[in-house]
């Protein structure tokens, strides 16, 4: 017999007492079993923490300027990661500008999320030229240079956490309609569907209840690393500029206004850009790791 | 057959293999001892999940980072292979030892030619040069009696059959001439008149090279047609073993008796007696009992003797083993014989589904843009009926049309032409989404594969207590007490409305599939091969379970199978498809006595009969299955028939002949001469005509 059919084997995990906390506790316990699942997952923690306890934790107000402080920028007992160029608490900026990017980033792609499912959805149950349409206009969206896309569009219609989340969710959107387009085209010749068809299900019920469920897995791994990379744009959009309007802290900004100081003081540019990759590594990791547990399953 | 004075080719040393997993160690083998012989071949049979083919995989080292051989010795040509360094193993894998998987498809290359990859064996392991290896391959595909080699040499895997296919996985396999062939279920995958030409070709094989061959197969019937010696595995212990005559004649442990006698030979039907089963499951390898593994499912287990020690095997003379404390306490074995008995057939009673002059086509496309213009005609003029109550079999190789025919009666897919008749009401032209709730109430189906038949996110409560809402329009509430019912009915505790899919076997997952389809008391169930994935333990279950349900409720089956014993054994009447025409028709009583169809004919001689005194010649049908995009004007089954008369076949459509009680035949023989041709023995094997 092979390994999966001793695993077939193994007597049932005691079927957890019907209650959806219980099974998503479970799920979130599994996470225990894999190591990069382990790392990611406390990385965003970390951050997660750092940026709902900012008000309690940050040594400093986010936008004070201590003018003393830049005859010695460096970190210091006073500032712990230094200050930047106007002598502001970088430690404190990291802190409260975690609170856009996991704001933002995880707004922007469950609605990201939710179109390309929908789309993918209807693409895939439908085929045809529903199929055509949908996945032409997502080609089309996904062929165009994103960064220039995103400065024209935030320059017509001006900076906002609103407004970033938007275009991110469109210009993500078609690459989760495909990911889910393909697991329908699979899951909708399944014999399960067919008995749905057979009792007389309506093709949204078919959709959201018969596929949509077995279309999971695959979907929080990619939700995943969208999070990684959505980390990623929103720094670059505040390094060009065009993020969040200032003085508010956000780490792309942070980075753009001292870039020009490297040779000088690194450490006011190099933070910000590692508290981008920790948060980036972190996401990237925990899809590995999920992606990981599902394929043990 | 076992000659003390030759030393065994290979030898499994009281083995014991495990696999380390999360939740601990999987104890799959626990210790296993048995050899095979210079030029022997040995079948391997048991359930699924009884260690077969990890048996198969030690042999060969391929037990992955999870399995290892904990203690004993795994000895071949004299050697450990559990301590061979990867270099030898290299040396003698696909030299020594060569191996055959169940699916042909995974096995070959799919970008590479036949030819490259079975010259690629010689010039590896022998050093043979380009020339030498190339002839090598040729008298090679020439022994497995494909016709034109040197063309097959050219072709790709995916240009090739099934069946041919799996010739080519075995030439390569013994092209460098081994001591020893693993057959993983060579043949599970194949229709029945392929894996009969693969089985006799394997026979003949084997005589010439004097390889021995370790054959594993759940099918009993096809051991008995390869083998010399049989071993019985259960819960990864050998739990008998001898040679093939004395086992068959005298099985000395319950579960091969349990085995032999769950099957539906052919000549028994349901009108006779329920097939007898195995309760429960093989046990999990996590925790073993201290006794016989067997005990909790064994009717002759005692207390005491069969539970608290190991079990010791016991000679029975002759190199035949069981290991069972009471086998020489059991009662003599008595082989469960032809117990067919007769069903009341009146017929005045009005046909519930009738269908006439059935057509479906479809427009083959191609590639991007389009459309070729051909039509292939999954259904050519289709006509049978069944009776309320009774159950009608559609059997045929694959392509024959009969899951079209079951895909129309659902609807989801619609006929072309001609009359699907459900009580009076043309069911053909409409399709799922167009039917009135009360004719999808009436009409149900259960699927055949069970891992896909229910979905992985729902609950098996939710899956029957949603049919339930929809096709009975029940509360919640009501819908939770009925399913409770339902789940009864098919014979499972009220437990199981809470467990997901995965936590489910085969079977289990077949009996809510079947209770999904009672939801709406359906007065038709269309059945598609609903039982061909499962063991045949489980197997006999579901039948039995289906033939209750029919007594009870007067369920009319439509009951769909490759399986010619299944369907002897369930069906009241049968319809006999080539190539999406119904060649015979009739009662089942009728159709499996002379006359025949010489396409029936072919199907009934080559279904293998798990008994060695009842090996006859078999007809053997070369050739493939012509494709369904240009059908021959003539009669559709000439191009492969071993009866053809003339050219008459080929051209003039056959007549069907009445042969009275709705029974008929379409053949250009007139049916006196078919009884006294099919009286006489089969015919001697006829050469391919392609």
């Amino acid at each position: 017999m092979t390994l999966q059919t001793t695993i077939d084997r193994l007597p049932p995990t005691r079927s957890a007492p019907p209650g959806a906390l219980a099974s998503a506790l479970k799920q979130v316990a599994r996470l225990g079993e894999s190591w990069p699942a382990m790392i990611g997952g406390g990385l965003v923690l970390f951050w997660v923490a750092m940026a709902v306890l900012a008000p309690v934790l940050a040594p400093h107000p986010p936008n004070a300027n201590n003018m003393a402080a830049l005859a010695y920028p460096f970190p210091s007992a006073k500032h712990w990661l230094g200050t930047d160029h106007l002598g502001r608490d970088i430690l404190s900026r990291l802190m409260w500008g975690a609170r856009t990017v996991l704001l933002v980033a995880p707004v922007a792609v469950l609605g990201a999320a939710v179109i390309g499912s929908f789309l993918g959805l209807m693409a895939g149950y439908y085929r045809g030229w529903v199929d055509g349409v949908i996945s032409r206009v997502g080609d089309i969206i996904l062929s165009f240079p994103v960064i220039i896309l995103y400065m024209i569009i935030l320059a017509k219609f001006g900076s906002s956490a609103l407004n970033i989340i938007v275009v991110i969710a469109v210009t993500k959107a078609p690459i989760i309609a495909r990911i889910v387009r393909g697991i329908t085209l699979e899951l909708r010749e399944r014999d399960y569907v067919m008995a749905a068809k057979m009792r007389g299900e309506s093709s949204l019920y078919i959709m959201f209840f018969e596929i949509l469920p077995n279309a999971r897995g695959p979907l929080i791994v990619d939700f995943c690393l969208r999070l990684g990379y959505t980390t990623i744009i929103i720094g670059v959009l505040g390094f060009l500029g065009i993020g969040l309007p200032p003085p508010d802290p956000d780490w792309g900004g942070m980075v753009k206004d001292t870039y020009g100081m490297m040779l000088v003081w690194p450490h006011m540019s190099l933070i910000p850009c590692a508290a981008v990759s920790s948060l980036v590594i972190g996401f990237n990791l925990l899809a590995i790791g999920l992606r990981e547990i599902s394929l043990r399953d | 057959m076992t000659d003390r004075t030759v030393s065994p080719l290979l030898e499994f040393r009281n083995a014991r293999i495990s696999f380390m997993l999360r939740v601990g160690e999987a104890n799959v083998i626990p210790g296993l001892s048995f050899s095979i012989n210079p030029g022997e071949a040995m079948g391997l049979v048991g359930e699924s999940g009884c260690g077969k083919s990890t048996v198969a995989l030690a042999i060969m080292r391929y037990l992955g980072r999870a399995g290892r051989v904990t203690s004993g010795q795994i000895m071949f040509e004299g050697r450990d292979i559990a301590s061979m360094s990867e270099d030898e193993l290299r040396r003698i894998r696909g030299k020594r030892l060569a191996m055959v998987y169940q699916d042909p498809m995974s096995s070959l290359n799919p970008v590479k030619t036949i030819g490259s990859q079975l010259m690629e064996v010689p010039i590896i392991h022998d050093d043979a040069d380009e020339a030498k290896a190339r002839a090598m391959a040729l008298r090679m595909l020439d022994e497995v009696k494909l016709p034109d080699a040197a063309s097959v040499m050219n072709r790709y895997p995916h240009q090739l059959s099934g069946g041919q296919q799996q010739r080519v996985v075995i030439a390569m396999a013994l092209i460098t001439q081994p001591s020893l062939l693993v057959m993983d279920e060579p043949t599970t995958g194949l229709d029945v008149t392929v894996e009969a030409a693969v089985l006799d070709l394997v026979r003949e094989l084997r005589q010439r090279h004097n390889s021995a061959i370790l054959f594993i197969s759940h099918n009993l019937g096809t051991v008995v047609r390869v083998c010399d010696r049989i071993g019985v595995m259960y819960a990864g212990e050998m739990v008998e073993q001898g040679t093939i005559r004395e086992v068959f004649a005298n099985p000395g442990h319950p579960y091969t008796r349990g085995l032999l006698d769950c099957l539906p030979t052919l000549g028994r039907d349901k009108h006779g007696s329920p097939l007898s089963t195995i309760p429960g499951q093989v046990g999990s390898p996590l925790s073993r009992p201290p006794g016989c593994s067997f005990a909790k499912r064994c009717a002759f287990a005692e207390e005491g003797r069969c539970t608290t020690v190991p079990i010791a095997i016991e000679t029975l003379g002759g190199g035949h083993l069981a290991q069972c404390v009471r086998t020489r306490e059991l009662p003599p074995y008595q082989r469960r014989e032809g117990l067919s008995g007769v069903g009341n057939d009146d017929e005045s009673v009005p046909a519930m589904l009738e269908i006439t002059a059935l057509r479906k086509t479809y427009r083959q496309t191609h590639g991007l843009f389009g459309d070729t213009g051909k039509t292939v005609k999954a259904l050519n003029d289709v006509d049978m009926f069944a009776k309320p109550g009774k159950t009608l079999a559609i059997v045929g190789e694959s392509g024959c049309g009969k899951s079209t025919l079951a895909k129309v009666l659902s609807g989801l897919v619609t006929s072309t032409d001609g009359a699907v008749r459900l009580e009076r009401e043309e069911i053909g032209t409409v399709g799922v989404d167009k039917r009135p709730q009360s004719l999808k109430r009436k009409l149900q189906m259960v699927f055949q594969n069970p891992d896909s038949t229910l979905n992985p996110s729902h609950s098996v409560g939710y899956v029957i207590g949603r049919a339930l809402r929809r096709l009975k329009g029940m509360s919640r509430r009501e819908a939770e007490n009925e399913t409770a019912r339902l789940l009864d009915v098919v014979k499972l505790n009220g437990d199981f409305a809470h467990r997901k899919p995965h936590q489910l076997s085969g079977g289990q997952k077949q009996r809510i599939a079947i209770a999904r389809a009672l939801a709406g008391d359906p007065e038709v169930m269309i059945a598609d091969e609903p039982v061909s994935a499962l063991d045949v333990s489980v197997q006999a279950a579901i039948i039995n379970l289906l033939n209750e349900l029919q007594t009870e409720r007067k369920t009319t089956f439509l009951f769909i199978s490759h399986d010619l014993a299944v369907v002897r054994y369930m069906a009241d009447h049968v319809a006999v498809m080539y190539l999406g025409k119904v060649v015979e028709f009739g009662r089942a009583a009728e159709v499996f006595e002379p006359p025949f169809h010489p396409y029936t004919e072919a199907l009934l001689s080559a279904a293998p009969v798990p008994d060695p005194t009842r090996q006859g010649e078999r007809i053997i049908l070369d050739g493939a299955l012509p494709s369904a995009t240009d059908l021959p004007p003539g009669c559709p089954f000439s191009s492969r028939c071993p009866r053809k008369v003339g050219a008459i076949c080929d051209t003039t459509p056959p007549p069907e002949q009445q042969l009275g009680h709705g029974h008929r035949i379409a053949c250009h023989i007139p049916a006196v001469e078919l009884v006294a041709l099919q009286r006489g023995g089969a015919p001697a094997k006829v050469a391919a005509k392609a």
